[in-house]
């Protein structure tokens, strides 16, 4: 039995240790915004947090997140200063990648409010889209860290400060 | 698909077509329809209420005044579903904000399925527009009586009909009026359409409508369909993509394994599938676990040895050989010139394999309900696929049903969906529903992959280096004699058929007086593998070699290769009203490019242009490519690509400079970083460790320009990707004088030639 936190909840499972934590996600609890990409943690369509860092979960062994924090996309329950930058900036096509993008970008605006071209590059080059949407990845992310407080944390949509963000 | 057959098609559906409106409960239903018998049914009402025909178009406005327009094609990520609610919405008068759009299931009564070939829009923008144009002028009628005054005084906006200062709601005609009429093709020929110039939604900036769903994980894909009792499934893909056979599975070591169910070996009386073994689990985890832990022994196919290489070079003697193949172009005497002259110029050019490698791994989920199989899994083409599902199953094709989700990635991989037919066998044989998912190396081992292409090109020239004619032949494997034969017309001189998808872009704007295209198919490639639509398809390899051959008669010709092409470009004979608008983009290109300015050491600019999938369907592009070549390592930098568009009347502008900027990229990416072999008998790059596209890092400065024009639109999904390669090739030619003729490439490629 291995417990941990997913989005804010408890949470216990009982597969096999060696599981990637991505199916647990997906085919025990429902939550299939996390998306299998590649298996081999090169595309980072299966990007979630753990703790404060952004990990792929499709090579992650759920019995390594034992007593921690996961948070997935639904987590991040539409309130997250990107999401909104990624509806603004008409980010998406196929859309399979931007789950991960977005978890991806997530941490990078969590420690570095204000990143240069070069950062969100360094940063983002592990996540791979498909259909290409890169030049409006990059804009999109200029975009939230521009209009959102320089809040340098991981996001939590039940925090005070993004509960006044969404506001 | 060859565009006769297309045309026609539309032509037969045309002069049947009709135009129903009618309230239904508290509805109103719009479609349009084509079956016999219905010229002489007198209610639309009864027709749209028992939905007994085929709706090319069917829109539902509720009483509250919503408008739900249902879209037959497959949202890849091109927002078609946004560009055609539109197109209708525009005409209709109705709020973009009361628009929803669903995409609809395989029920035969939406007739013909394809996503592809950057149709939608050309195919659906008149019959949209006239459509919502139908919905306006009964609306109007109503509205009119209900105000009191003239249908003339009323027009529509923002969900209302408006006459003067008095107005009434959609939502209030539809609850209060009764509608009933069946428009004639002449009444329908006969609507009026809106100018251009009072379109309000139509070429304006809007949001796609699939797009927040795709920021909060909500969007669902053909991977994330689960239904009840279901058990999860991984293939085990066999050595080739033909003949090979089962002999003997070993699972000792899986059945220590926590939710290993075994595994089934397939037989598919269809023959698409053939030696699969298919693992079985109570979760994917599991089944993808007991695939590693399980060795199957075959009897390989016969193409088990063959390489990339040996694919090649059948493709290169048959290029060398003037007896193979048929005529697909024939202009002038292209023998009788050839023979006179002494200048000649003769070069071969190829591309690599190439992989689709959507980002969404292949998948389908499979359950029978009384006695019909209902196929959960994206597809672009229903109307190819579900006929192959029904004869693998060996039930009729009314006892299949595909439903649609968000396809993960299409760029023609999810055309035919092969992917379904192991998924729908495993669950007949085990009478349970099954959910298959590929893992990413199964996909790309079962990919339909770009075929290697071989194409050799000869000029002839006067004294003077004034070019004479061009002989061209290419050869690769066609994607359309596997699988959709049907499609092929007959060749030129008759004498065998042709697959329109490994041809189209040979067939250029340019006027050449002698000009002679001979197409052959490659039968070691064809045997090998299921040879795929790939994104820009034909075009995407042929203008590889085409623009780059282009550039070299150009300098053969000691001109400038922008202002020689230009000079091609003269619109005489065939290509009236077409190498125009071509000419007109390359000028425009030379300016937004600063074509000629002077460039530092070892950079260079190159162009090249495309004139789409099709020449019934051309969309008008011209490529500027400006590179940097380290003359040591051989590496080119791709510093800037600037691109002149005309694609007609731009409808949806964000999503087509969306589909712009992707598919330029994915030109990019086809150019320099995506190159697969086969090696015994398979795809041997199958995963991001050794294939490798394009990511945010190479991503070169965009200049994309789109004139502005009121013409038909035209596709927009495809043809970005074709002239980027030839612009970067033509570059590299121009900053340090090699020529590459091998797509992609590679460093070491231009290191060699270098130093050659």
């Amino acid at each position: 039995m291995i417990e941990f936190m997913l989005n804010g909840k408890k949470v216990t499972t009982s597969v096999a240790q060696d599981t990637p934590l991505l199916w647990v996600l997906r085919d025990e609890f429902k939550l299939t915004g996390t998306k299998f990409g590649c298996g081999i943690a090169m595309c980072g369509a299966c990007t979630v947090h753990l703790g404060d860092q952004a990990t792929r979960s499709c090579v992650l062994p759920v019995s390594a997140v034992a007593g921690q924090e996961v948070r997935t996309i639904e987590g991040l329950e539409g309130k997250h200063p990107l999401q909104k930058a990624w509806v603004d900036e008409q980010v998406p096509q196929c859309g399979y990648c931007q789950s991960g993008q977005i978890m991806q970008a997530a941490t990078l605006l969590a420690t570095n409010a204000n990143p240069s071209d070069d950062d969100i590059v360094n940063h983002m080059n592990s996540n791979l889209c498909r259909c290409m949407a890169y030049k409006r990845i990059k804009s999109a992310i200029k975009t939230a860290a521009a209009t959102s407080a320089g809040t340098v944390e991981i996001y939590d949509p039940q925090s005070e400060s993004a509960r006044e963000l969404s506001e | 698909m060859s565009k006769q057959k297309n045309e026609q098609q539309n032509e037969i559906d045309a002069s049947r077509r009709r135009f129903m409106i009618g309230s239904v409960g508290t509805s109103l239903l719009m479609a349009f329809g084509g079956v016999s018998g219905l010229v002489n049914s007198p209610s639309a009402q009864a027709l749209l209420a028992s939905k007994s025909f085929s709706p090319n178009v069917w829109i539902e406005m509720n009483s509250e005044g919503e408008v739900l327009v249902n879209i037959a094609k497959a949202e890849m990520g091109q927002h078609v579903g946004t560009a055609f609610a539109r197109i209708v919405c525009d005409e209709l008068g109705a709020d973009w904000y009361s628009v929803r759009i669903r995409h609809v299931d395989t029920d035969p009564k939406w007739g013909f399925m394809v996503t592809g070939g950057s149709w939608s829009v050309f195919q659906n923008f008149k019959m949209l527009s006239q459509a919502g144009a139908a919905g306006r002028i009964a609306l109007i009628e109503a509205g009119a009586k209900m105000l009191g005054v003239s249908p003339e005084s009323c027009d529509t906006e923002q969900g209302f009909v408006i006459s003067g200062d008095k107005k009434v709601s959609f939502s209030e005609i539809i609850q209060r009026g009764k509608f009933d009429k069946i428009l004639t093709p002449e009444e329908i020929k006969n609507l009026p359409l809106k100018p251009v110039k009072q379109l309000k939604l139509v070429g304006k900036k809007s949001q796609a409508l699939d797009i927040p769903a795709k920021t909060d994980g909500s969007a669902k894909y053909g991977i994330d369909v689960e239904v009840p009792g279901m058990v999860y499934a991984r293939p085990i893909v066999p050595p080739t993509r033909y003949g090979s056979k089962v002999i003997e599975v070993k699972d000792q070591a899986a059945k220590g394994i926590a939710g290993y169910l075994g595994y089934e070996i397939i037989t598919d009386p269809s023959d698409m599938i053939q030696g699969w073994v298919i693992v079985l689990g109570e979760t994917y985890a599991a089944a993808m676990n007991a695939v590693k832990a399980i060795s199957v022994s075959y009897q390989k196919g016969p193409t088990a040895a063959v390489s990339e290489e040996d694919i090649q070079q059948e493709g290169t003697r048959l290029v060398n050989d003037k007896n193979q193949g048929v005529l697909f172009v024939d202009e002038g005497d292209v023998g009788a010139v050839t023979d006179l002259t002494e200048t000649h110029l003769t070069s071969t050019y190829k591309t690599a394999s190439a992989i689709h490698f959507q980002l969404e791994p292949l998948n389908a989920t499979v359950e029978f309900i009384d006695g019909v199989c209902h196929v959960h899994s994206g597809n672009q083409w229903q109307s190819l696929t579900l006929p192959a599902v029904a004869k693998a199953l060996g039930l009729p094709a009314e006892k299949v049903v595909i439903h649609q989700y968000y396809l993960g990635g299409g760029f023609g991989r999810r055309l035919f969906g092969d992917y379904m037919l192991p998924a729908a066998l495993v669950a007949q044989k085990i009478s349970k529903p099954v959910k298959l998912i590929f893992t990413r190396e199964d996909d790309s081992i079962f990919s339909q992959p770009r075929s290697p292409s071989v194409q050799r090109f000869d000029a002839a020239f006067d004294g003077k280096n004034a070019l004479l004619s061009v002989e061209h032949a290419l050869t690769a494997g066609w994607p359309t004699l596997s699988m959709a034969p049907g499609f092929m017309p007959d060749s030129l001189d008759k004498k065998g058929k042709i697959d329109p998808f490994s041809t189209s872009g040979a067939d250029h704007w340019y006027s050449i007086e002698n000009h002679r295209v001979r197409a052959i198919n490659n039968d070691l490639a064809q045997r090998t593998f299921l040879p795929g639509w790939l994104r820009s398809v034909g075009p995407g390899w042929i203008g590889w070699g085409v623009e780059s051959f282009m550039d070299e008669i150009a300098h053969q010709s000691k001109q400038d290769p922008l202002a020689f092409r230009l000079n091609l470009l003269d619109g005489k004979g065939k290509n009236k009203a077409g190498a125009e608008r071509l000419a007109h983009t390359l000028k425009q290109a030379k300016e937004a490019s600063g074509w000629g300015e002077k460039l530092a050491a070892d950079e260079g600019m190159g162009v090249a242009v495309c004139a789409g999938q099709e020449r019934t369907m051309p969309t008008w592009i011209s490529c500027v490519a400006k590179v940097k070549v380290n003359r040591g390592t051989g590496e080119v930098t791709l510093k800037k690509l600037t691109l002149v568009v005309d694609c007609g009347l731009v409808v949806h502008p964000d999503g087509a400079l969306a589909q712009l900027e992707g598919s330029v990229l994915w030109g990019v990416s086809l150019a320099l970083h995506e190159g697969n072999a086969f090696k015994e008998g398979k795809i041997s790059a199958t995963n991001l460790n050794s294939y490798s596209p394009l990511r945010m890092n190479d991503v070169p400065e965009l200049d994309i320009r789109f004139v502005e024009s009121e013409e038909a639109p035209v596709g927009l999904g495809e043809p970005g990707v074709i002239a980027v390669a030839p612009a970067i090739g033509n570059a590299i030619f121009d900053a340090v004088g090699v020529r590459v003729r091998d797509l992609p490439i590679r460093a070491d490629e231009v290191k060699r030639l270098l130093n050659s």
